[in-house]
């Protein structure tokens, strides 16, 4: 048994001429949060395509607890137990809570032939999920657009752990939010991760990935610059490796100048 | 003093959250999709209680027809409903209700098929003809809107030139011998709960012809079909797994296809349900009339969605219900006929029914915006 819970070795992932992933490797232990960080461009899309089982790699190999691994579809990723949570979040507002929470495995009951979806029991497990996070649903069959943003994120991370997520992938769980609302989220990710589930948070926030992280992977144009223990890297540093980082330095030397001749 | 120890019962439960605010049955029920449908019916009634009530609309006879001509629309509706909360359209029932016609009155008039058969048939190749609308529509991404609209001329098209070239004519008449004995046919025309109305004459409460038969002679096999399909399809909506897909594919196609909903399949199914129902209304009333006509159908198409409009269903998918499309189609059809009871002219129906679907969509519209952004 490997001591890691998921591997990807040497990724690699072209588009035609293009190559939108090279070499990039990542690995996670149970409980742990590894923060996938770059600017726009740098492949991060392409990655969690490759991690949901959207995409294959051309090359390179994922392993997942210890046996080597091939995603034919997201839905065999899925059953593997890497469960990935997209910006769109994959909610529909116009949809109660419930039915929200149970789309696509709705809990059924009776007879076989006459089997229903057993909507008492969606509603009670929906609200029992809710509440473990702090977030009183107050009734259930309320359609989800009239949750906040951070509640609808924590809806769908929790759906993906009550079916069995091992792997949580997360997509700028925190780019649409306000400060709070982020904050809200984040602790919820820690949360899972205590419980023993690794999570890839996907940001290009170095502010809200600091703090939650145990690793730090960045993606500059398509390549890893290397994945760093929090203990290892600065958050500062963690900055300035990112494409933008650089130009934000730029920028603030230029700021500076020009408040010097005026 | 008994409310109060009861709220502290409930305290744990999840339901009973004490900020979740006390809500009245009314408000609920404002919440429904159906409300409007429902009341405008009720508001219908009213006006032509008052209008005609003294007239022979309220008759038994009266009712009965415009019942019947409210459930040949439900019966389109309802399935237009279904395939609009799934996240599309169909403009092809009308031509798949003249099609289906003559698909059962030239085999069994020209080619000498039985009756059962023909029907079979006509179902048959409305089980295709979805299928193909709805694979089309699923695997180019192109609108439904499109894509039937296209299907609208086909078959309207096909329908007029299979039977031209087979008959020589637009219409297929003759087919009023062939239903007696028929194992199949009296399911599309047979009147039901005749004794009811027999007893009712004998009581002299209906009207009688003058041999003493009662002018309304039963329930007609279109309303029967009409609640079969508004109770089927609400209770798939409601109570299925396969009803909270068809909510998730039109509410958001991404979104279901990644939790694992097969929106695909679940679209087809449903393009196969609107031809379907084409069907069924196109066999009620060839039978019922003895004969096929090339042109039947045409428009319903827009009834059909018009009816589901009004039944609180949303142009862009994800919401409304299958009652409130029967509702939509009940004030259609009452309206249709009521208005011969009036002094008003007919030619004013057209008006009212594009009146009642503008001020649908407007108010289908305010309750969208409250479901989704009470926050």
């Amino acid at each position: 048994m490997s001591e890691y819970l998921i591997e990807f070795n040497n990724i690699s992932k072209f588009f035609g001429k293009v190559i939108a992933l090279k070499d990039v490797t990542m690995k996670l232990k149970k409980g742990e949060i590894m923060c996938l960080l770059g600017d726009n461009g740098a492949g991060k899309s392409t990655l969690i395509k490759t991690l949901a089982g959207v995409h294959k790699p051309d090359e390179g190999e994922i392993i997942v607890e210890g046996n080597k691994t091939i995603f034919d579809s997201p839905k065999e990723a899925l059953d593997m137990g890497i469960a990935t949570v997209y910006q769109d979040l994959a909610l529909v507002s116009l949809m109660s809570v419930t039915r929200n929470f149970f789309m696509g495995r709705e809990p059924m009951k009776g007879p076989p032939l006459l089997k229903t979806f057993d909507i008492e029991k969606a509603n009670k497990i929906a609200a029992e999920r809710m509440g473990q996070i702090g977030i009183d649903v107050r009734d259930p069959s309320q359609a989800v657009g009239t949750m906040s943003g951070g509640e609808r994120q924590c809806l769908a991370i929790s759906r993906a752990i009550y079916f069995g997520a091992k792997v949580l992938v997360l997509d700028e769980p925190t780019s649409a939010l306000g400060v709070h609302q982020a904050s809200v989220v984040l602790k919820y990710i820690v949360k899972a991760a205590s419980q023993g589930l690794a999570v890839i948070l996907i940001t290009h926030n170095v502010h809200h990935a600091y703090p939650v992280g145990n690793s730090f992977t960045v993606l500059n144009r398509g390549k890893s610059l290397g994945t760093y223990k929090k203990k290892d890297i600065s958050r500062e540093k963690l900055l300035s490796m990112m494409a933008g980082g650089e130009e934000l330095n730029k920028l603030e030397v230029e700021l500076q100048e020009m408040n010097r001749t005026v | 003093m008994s409310d109060k120890s009861k709220s502290i019962e409930n305290k744990t439960d999840f339901n009973q959250d004490e900020r979740l605010k006390k809500v009245s049955k009314l408000r609920l029920l404002l919440n429904r999709p159906e409300l409007g449908a429902l009341g405008g019916a009720i508001l219908v009634f009213i006006f032509f209680g008052i209008v005609a009530g003294d007239t022979g609309m309220f008759s038994a006879y009266g009712v009965l027809n415009f019942l019947d001509v409210s459930a040949n629309l439900g019966i389109i509706a309802i399935a237009a409903a279904m395939l609009m909360i799934g996240g599309e359209f169909d403009l092809s029932i009308g031509s798949m209700i003249g099609f289906a016609g003559i698909c059962i009155a030239i085999p069994a008039i020209y080619w000498g098929w039985p009756l059962w058969m023909s029907i079979i048939f006509a179902f048959s190749m409305a089980v295709i003809i979805g299928y193909f609308n709805g694979i089309l529509v699923v695997k180019t991404g192109l609108p439904s809107f499109i894509v039937t609209l296209a299907m609208l001329f086909i078959l309207r098209g096909a329908t007029l030139a299979i039977t031209r070239l087979i008959t020589g004519r637009t219409q297929v008449p003759g087919l009023r011998v062939l239903i007696e004995n028929d194992p199949l046919a009296w399911i599309f025309a047979t009147d039901t709960f005749k004794w009811v109305f027999t007893w009712l004459g004998s009581m002299n409460l209906i009207t009688l012809r003058t041999d003493g038969t009662p002018l309304a002679t039963g329930i007609p096999p279109s309303v029967i079909w009409f609640i079969f399909l508004a109770i089927i399809s609400t209770w798939i909506l409601m109570k299925t797994r396969y009803g909270n897909w068809i909510f998730a594919s039109g509410g958001d196609k991404n979104g279901a296809n990644n939790v694992g909903v097969p929106v695909g399949r679940v679209k087809i199914s449903l393009f196969i349900g609107t031809a379907v129902a084409a069907t069924i209304f196109a066999t009620i009333q060839v039978l019922d009339a003895g004969s096929a006509d090339t042109m039947r159908g045409t428009l319903k198409e827009l009834e059909a969605i018009a009816a589901a409009v009004v039944g609180g269903c949303l142009l862009t998918g994800g919401y409304g219900s299958a009652i409130g499309a029967a509702f939509g189609a009940l004030i259609f059809g009452t309206v249709s006929m009521g208005i011969f009871y009036t002094d008003v002219d007919t030619d004013w129906f057209k008006v009212f029914l594009g009146a009642m679907m503008l001020i649908a969509v407007i108010f289908n519209n305010y309750i969208r915006r409250k479901v989704t952004e009470s926050k």
